[in-house]
């Protein structure tokens, strides 16, 4: 007391800082203690999960292909109005040619005809037959006009020696451009640029830039005039290999699609297209995206309906019953719980096949005839029943949790002021449940929305899920954009179901096993 | 428990029609069986209301009378179904013995409050019924595989000979199969190799942040648990998709590693929950009671905090040990044909049809998870013990 009183400023800690400041310092050591601990975790769950989400994220609207593939192509592109019923000019497929034949060096033109054949069916075909004939064009009558001017560009040593020219490089950068593609992709492939044949391709792009006004100095090029060339028309070598080069669809999709971030997958995903107009709808025939996302709400609600359905007389029971009882009844619900996934649907499979467990004892007990066996599998029905089986405990255990805590008073004090056994029940016992079913119920709709496995062995055609044709984009049509685009919604679906879930119940109260 | 109510023994004009009920049923399903519904419908009412009302005013003696009626079903069993019949004979006899003197001694009356309506006791009999039905649906699908694994044939069905009990239709060829098939022993190695490797990875970062977030200081708490939470969350399929692009990307794709550390990631939720929940029960006090004595920070972590919090972070790492082991849909993208696992082979086959060894497989796999839940159950009960939360 009289320390305080004779003491001036603020109090003192033990070692003569402000108290304050030593309080402020052993919280922030508490707090920099509790981060370090938590933070190897954070970092590992970053890297191992979050980081592939993102990238998943990421692929969903990454569309570099196009740009990459076919550089020089979408720029001159640019110029093209999408809505004429012109196919672009000649320049496009000068463009088109260079891209073309890098493209098909490096074997990736049939990859960019896949990608693009996604939005376009058909163009695949059209990529795939010129990238075979790309190499064999008429363009060769550059390559000797050329030769035939300045004999040292048959070289390859003579190219690289003038590519090492600033004032060349300024001049004709076209020509420079497309050398360094050739350069960089031969010196990856390990051979050295001075040494390979110079391709025709180089000679054309020289061509090209010369024709259209530009001049250098360097003592190989000042002597080339181009004016008296015969050329030939690298739009009818195009239609030669494939007419669709001449289509106005084909221009333009791949000018739809030639930014290097795209809305064409989410669009996909949801039955639509990027048209001239933006987004429109794609054909009847081609929708199915927005079906099957229907579909997997509506069985995702049917299974948690029945789930609810089954599982509130069982959690009713189970925490109405002596503890004794209930425990050993908990087992019941617990093991399938524990049981594998794999082994309950393959357990479902025995059961519901036409010559299964099911169908046997029907016919045995002459409820269904030997030859009208029923068809329980392979269908939405065999999914929703397995699926049932499989989320029951999950609805079960919080529904059991939060009637455990509901008093068995409250019905007898119902019923002692007159309520028949329904009132009691519906006015009384009911709404005091409604948190376990709410909370079962959005467990049991975010893991349905998002199955697999089930499905896929027991859902059959009419049967599966948006997971299951998101693995089919994957592993079998590699459509790895769509694959993402169509995981990110689901995966908005499920996010907004946890947020909810948090909601009501918070994520702490998650409680496993009972 | 002791008899709330006391009991009476009920009139004929009550149990005679209830049994006879009852065996209407039966027949109904024995005589659809045969071929005549309606003729099996009137022999089982007749048969039954027969029985029951020479059982209890002729015989009198409870014993033998239910004895007498389960050697009557067992040879009609016999009679009209052979070998399988007398196994169902002889569960109807006994069922049809005791619910007829359940009800003649109007012993169903006796746990339930006296005050209840006849409609009443039909309600809470009938609910017990259909909670009955929904554990049959809950475990029969468990029950099924078992006798199935040990079908002699390569079917998935039972044949007839398992059905009448012949030794010839029951083998161990499936589990033989199992234990001898190079993939299978493969399968069952990598999945051994992965699934403690992950777990390990998980419990230990997972206990570590545990205690960590356990601090009341920790801040972004609720951001940091979400993000820690999310590979539960999110849809399996979600996270094998990601991680497919990832880790193809970084090169861990089709690599041990790469399976290892998914399967950590998706353990790490449960390791946090069962531990954090474990962790809302201790006592900080000891910790700095330790700390007072002069024991440093690990020691006070080995010597005090762990073994109290032992048990939930064993539970925590059985739950982080059966989802990598039971994993299929992550370890399909992200592992290549030399990791594959256990569910992986289960899966390939259950698509292709192959064999029934995937039933054997299914049966051993069971056992593995009873007894994995005998020995969560026991901890839990152990940790709520020891934090006094209950006194069971």
């Amino acid at each position: 007391m009289t320390d305080i009183s004779t003491q001036d400023g603020p109090m003192l800690a033990a070692d003569g800082t402000p108290l304050k400041k030593s309080l402020a310092r052993a919280l922030r050591m508490q707090k920099m203690r509790a981060l370090l601990l938590v933070a190897p975790l954070l970092i590992f769950v970053m890297v191992t999960f979050i980081a592939p989400i993102a990238d998943m994220l990421f692929r969903s609207v990454e569309n570099q292909i196009v740009s990459e593939t076919l550089p020089e192509t979408v720029v001159e592109l640019a110029e093209w109005d999408p809505d004429s019923d012109e196919p672009p000019s000649e320049r496009v497929f000068e463009a088109l040619y260079i891209d073309l034949f890098m493209a098909s060096e490096k074997k990736l033109h049939t990859r960019l005809g896949t990608r693009l054949n996604y939005e376009q069916a058909g163009i695949s075909s059209a990529f795939r037959k010129s990238g075979r004939r790309v190499g064999r064009f008429d363009t060769d009558i550059y390559t000797d006009q050329i030769i035939a001017q300045s004999p040292d560009l048959e070289s390859p040593a003579a190219w690289v020696d003038m590519m090492q020219s600033a004032d060349l490089r300024a001049d004709l950068p076209l020509t420079a451009r497309t050398w360094d593609r050739w350069a960089a992709y031969l010196r990856t492939e390990g051979d050295d640029p001075a040494e390979e044949d110079v391709e025709d391709f180089l000679y054309s792009t020289l061509y090209f830039e010369l024709r259209d006004g530009a001049q250098s100095a360097h003592p190989l090029i000042a002597p080339l005039d181009v004016s008296g060339y015969e050329t030939v028309s690298l739009r009818g070598q195009f239609e030669d290999v494939d007419e669709d080069w001449l289509s106005t669809d084909v221009w333009r999709t791949i000018q739809t699609y030639a930014p290097d971030y795209t809305s064409g997958y989410f669009l996909n995903a949801i039955d639509m297209q990027k048209g001239p107009d933006g987004p429109e709808a794609r054909p009847e025939n081609q929708q199915f995206y927005l079906m099957l996302f229907q579909r997997t709400l509506f069985m995702s609600l049917v299974i948690t309906f029945s789930c609810i359905l089954l599982g509130y007389p069982v959690a009713w029971l189970l925490a109405n019953l002596p503890m004794r009882t209930a425990n050993l009844l908990m087992i019941l619900v617990l093991l399938p719980f524990w049981t594998s996934l794999l082994v309950r649907t393959s357990s479902w499979k025995v059961m519901l096949q036409q010559q299964g467990v099911i169908n046997d004892v029907l016919v045995w007990l002459g409820l269904v005839d030997d030859a009208a066996r029923l068809v329980m599998i392979n269908n939405q029905f065999g999914t929703i029943v397995a699926m049932t089986h499989i989320l029951l405990p999950f609805m079960i255990l919080p529904m059991y949790s939060v009637m455990q805590t509901i008093p068995p008073s409250y019905l007898r004090a119902a019923k002692s002021l007159g309520a028949t056994n329904w009132t009691a029940f519906w006015r009384v016992y009911f709404p005091q449940s409604v948190p376990g079913i709410g909370a079962g119920s959005i467990l049991v709709f975010i893991l349905a929305i998002g199955y697999y496995i089930t499905p896929e062995i027991v859902g059959g055609r009419t049967g599966t899920f948006i997971s299951n044709q998101i693995a089919y984009h994957i592993s079998s049509s590699l459509n790895w954009g769509l694959a993402a685009a169509l995981g990110t919604i689901l995966l908005a679906a499920v996010l907004i179901l946890y947020w909810a879930y948090d909601k009501i119940v918070g994520i702490d109260n998650v409680k496993l096993g009972g | 428990m002791t008899a709330l109510t006391p009991i009476s023994r009920t009139p004929v004009s009550f149990y005679v029609p209830v049994v006879a009920a009852a065996g209407a049923f039966a027949g109904l399903l024995v005589g659809t069986s045969q071929g005549s519904s309606l003729l099996g419908l009137l022999i089982g009412a007749a048969l039954l209301a027969v029985i029951a009302f020479v059982a209890t005013n002729v015989l009198k003696n409870e014993q033998a009378a239910r004895w007498i009626i389960l050697a009557l079903f067992t040879a009609l069993g016999f009679w009209v179904g052979g070998l399988p019949g007398i196994v169902l004979g002889a569960l109807f006899g006994w069922f049809f013995g005791w619910f007829t003197f359940w009800l003649f001694e109007g012993r169903y009356r006796r746990k339930l409050p006296p005050y209840l309506t006849p409609m009443q006791v039909l309600w809470h009999f009938s609910f017990r019924v259909i909670c009955g039905a929904i554990f049959v649906f809950l475990i029969t699908p468990i029950l099924v595989v078992m006798p199935l694994s040990f079908n002699a044939e390569d079917f998935f069905t039972f044949t007839p000979e398992m059905l009448r009990f012949d030794p010839a239709g029951y083998s161990l060829k499936h589990y033989q199969d199992f234990f001898t098939s190079s993939e299978w022993q493969q399968a069952l190695r990598n999945s051994l190799l992965i699934a403690p490797v992950a777990t390990l990875l998980s419990v230990s970062f997972g206990t570590l942040a545990a205690i960590g977030l356990s601090s009341e200081h920790v801040p972004f708490r609720r951001a940091i648990m979400a993000i820690l939470i999310s590979p539960m969350i999110v849809p399996l399929i979600i996270s094998a998709a990601g991680m497919y692009f990832f880790y193809s990307r970084i090169g861990l794709q089709g690599t041990y590693a790469g399976v290892v550390l998914a399967h950590a990631a998706l353990g790490i939720p449960f390791v946090i929950i069962t531990v954090t929940a474990t962790l809302v029960g201790f006592d900080r006090s000891l910790t700095r009671a330790a700390a007072n004595m002069g024991a440093d920070p690990v020691t006070t972590f080995f010597r005090v905090q762990m073994p109290l919090i032992l048990p939930g972070v064993i539970s925590g790492g059985l739950f982080a040990f059966i989802t990598s082991f039971d994993e299929v849909v992550v370890v399909l993208f992200v592992g290549s044909a030399s990791q594959q696992t256990l569910p992986w082979q289960m899966f390939t086959g259950l698509r292709e049809q192959i064999s029934p060894t995937i039933l054997a497989v299914a049966t051993i796999l069971v056992f593995i998870s009873i007894v994995l839940l005998t020995v969560v159950e026991l901890l839990r009960r152990r940790s709520e013990r020891l934090r006094g939360m209950s006194p069971g």
